[in-house]
């Protein structure tokens, strides 16, 4: 089972996070899907370390980032498939 | 796994179990700590905890004082407690209250005596205590004598995807073995706070739950100054990769696993209704809420990380685990259980699990935690507001 790069947790989620010590730009990443045991793969645009987020699909301001299958905020900043997604793009819409 | 049916522990008095078997001197108040750490500092084998308040407090934040007081007194962890304030009615209060478990308390007051006769007279006492306790022996008890209550700290989102469903899932194979079972954080389930409701056991448990969390989050939007930045998410949440309330919450909630809870608990309230998972109502500051979780009468606490919290608790063994490798590498001496192998997939939720119910159980019977061996012992009081 060696070799996953980037767990997502739910089928519906558009991140996913990196477990390895960091990704770099172009790097062909490894992905499971926890809740179907699914692989998919993605290209990173940038490089993410280790916990952070990466985007699954492109990303317009106002869309809501779902991970969990649940809303965990909404982004601020367009973002592009394979980008770091983190406090510089995405928001609370809580306090 | 098969899990143990027993673990060994202190029978008390009241019928209750502790894991550990500590002697505290416990000040009522501020200005009692001198003379409570130099008892501790005279008589081997007991501990002093001081802490900041108990002055000119009233209303709801006094109650919530006394609770905190006498809860931590009849935790089971304690075997016998020495109470020691400035004054004697405060100081008795506590006292009867403890005394009610049927455990050996004493209360001493300092006023109209001073500092060093207070010390003297209660090293007495406290001597007596300490060498009574070390005669007390382990013995075998059912493992429904296990309280246990979590909280995570400096999380980030290796606790969302393991180590605090590791929790969930010791939650889920010890719920159906009758052991008590506690989680809190009230501000930290902001985001996820309808699916949190639903999984209250009763219409009751939910309709509470609504209302606590509700007033937690009207006084946080009172209080803010502009956002939460760096204190929720923290600036470790942020490092570690968190990016919102919302995220943090749901990957918190990760840690009761299927269970529902069965009622809502104030502040270092005692649970009532029997075995099964509470919630209790706490601040999110790791040593807070740990102190009111003890005080609830919870004998062993599990406490996953990301970004490596240390916390320690006085008289409540705190278990840490953590999924984060950095974390497991670079803090190796604060981690009791290291699941970073799910994140690699060379483990799995259930293998995890069943390692943490391991270590628990020997934690139970006496081996020392991470942070006991380094000496946290954070007694931190939760107060509601300005005093008078």
């Amino acid at each position: 089972m060696a070799g996953t790069d980037i767990i997502i947790h739910d089928e519906k989620d558009n991140v996913g996070v990196v477990v390895i010590e960091k990704i770099t730009p172009k790097q062909d990443c490894h992905c499971w899907i926890m809740e179907n045991d699914k692989s998919v793969k993605i290209q990173s645009m940038d490089e993410i370390p280790l916990g952070h987020k990466i985007a699954m699909t492109d990303l317009n301001e106002g869309d809501t980032i779902l991970k969990y299958g649940h809303d965990i905020g909404k982004v601020v900043k367009s973002i592009k498939k394979g980008e770091h997604v983190h406090v510089h793009n995405v928001k609370t819409k809580k306090w | 796994m098969e899990i143990p049916k027993t673990f060994l522990g202190y029978k008390r008095e009241d019928g209750r179990t502790g894991t550990r078997n500590h002697v505290i001197i416990l000040p009522v108040d501020d200005i009692s700590n001198a003379c409570a750490e130099a008892v501790a500092n005279n008589i081997k084998g007991t501990i002093a905890l001081p802490h900041s308040y108990g002055r000119l407090q009233f209303g709801a934040d006094l109650e919530l004082h006394f609770r905190t007081m006498i809860g931590t007194g009849k935790n089971p962890n304690v075997a016998a407690v020495i109470v020691i304030g400035i004054e004697p009615k405060w100081t008795k209060r506590i006292v009867d209250a403890i005394a009610t478990t049927g455990k050996p308390v004493e209360g001493f007051s300092i006023e109209g005596v001073g500092d060093i006769d207070t010390i003297a007279k209660v090293s007495k006492k406290a001597q007596e205590f300490s060498i009574w306790a070390s005669e007390k022996q382990r013995e075998e008890r059912p493992i429904s004598d296990l309280w246990i209550s979590v909280k995570c700290g400096e999380s980030d989102t290796t606790s969302g995807l393991a180590s605090n469903p590791t929790v969930g899932n010791l939650m889920d194979k010890l719920e159906p073995l009758g052991v008590h079972l506690c989680f809190g954080e009230t501000s930290e389930l902001t985001g996820a706070e309808t699916v949190c409701e639903k999984r209250g056991k009763t219409p009751e448990a939910q309709e509470k739950f609504r209302k606590t969390w509700s007033s937690y989050n009207d006084f946080i939007l009172k209080e803010a100054t502009d956002d939460l930045s760096e204190s929720q998410p923290t600036a470790g949440n942020i490092a570690g990769g968190l990016t919102t309330i919302e995220e943090k919450a749901f990957g918190n909630f990760q840690k009761i696993g299927g269970c529902k809870f069965i009622d809502v608990l104030e502040p270092a309230e005692e649970p009532s209704k029997g075995p099964g998972l509470y919630f209790m109502d706490t601040s999110s500051a790791a040593a807070e809420c740990v102190t009111l979780q003890a005080a609830g009468g919870f004998n062993l606490h599990l406490f996953p990380t990301g970004q490596g919290n240390i916390i320690g608790n006085p008289i409540e063994p705190v278990v840490k685990l953590t999924a984060n490798p950095l974390t497991a590498r670079t803090m190796s001496e604060h981690i009791d259980v290291d699941v970073s192998k799910i994140l690699s997939r060379e483990m799995n939720l259930d293998e995890a699990g069943d390692e943490l119910i391991k270590a628990t159980i020997r934690v139970a019977n006496g081996r020392l935690t991470c942070a006991e061996a380094l000496g946290h012992r954070e007694f931190v009081m939760t107060k509601l507001y300005r005093s008078a």
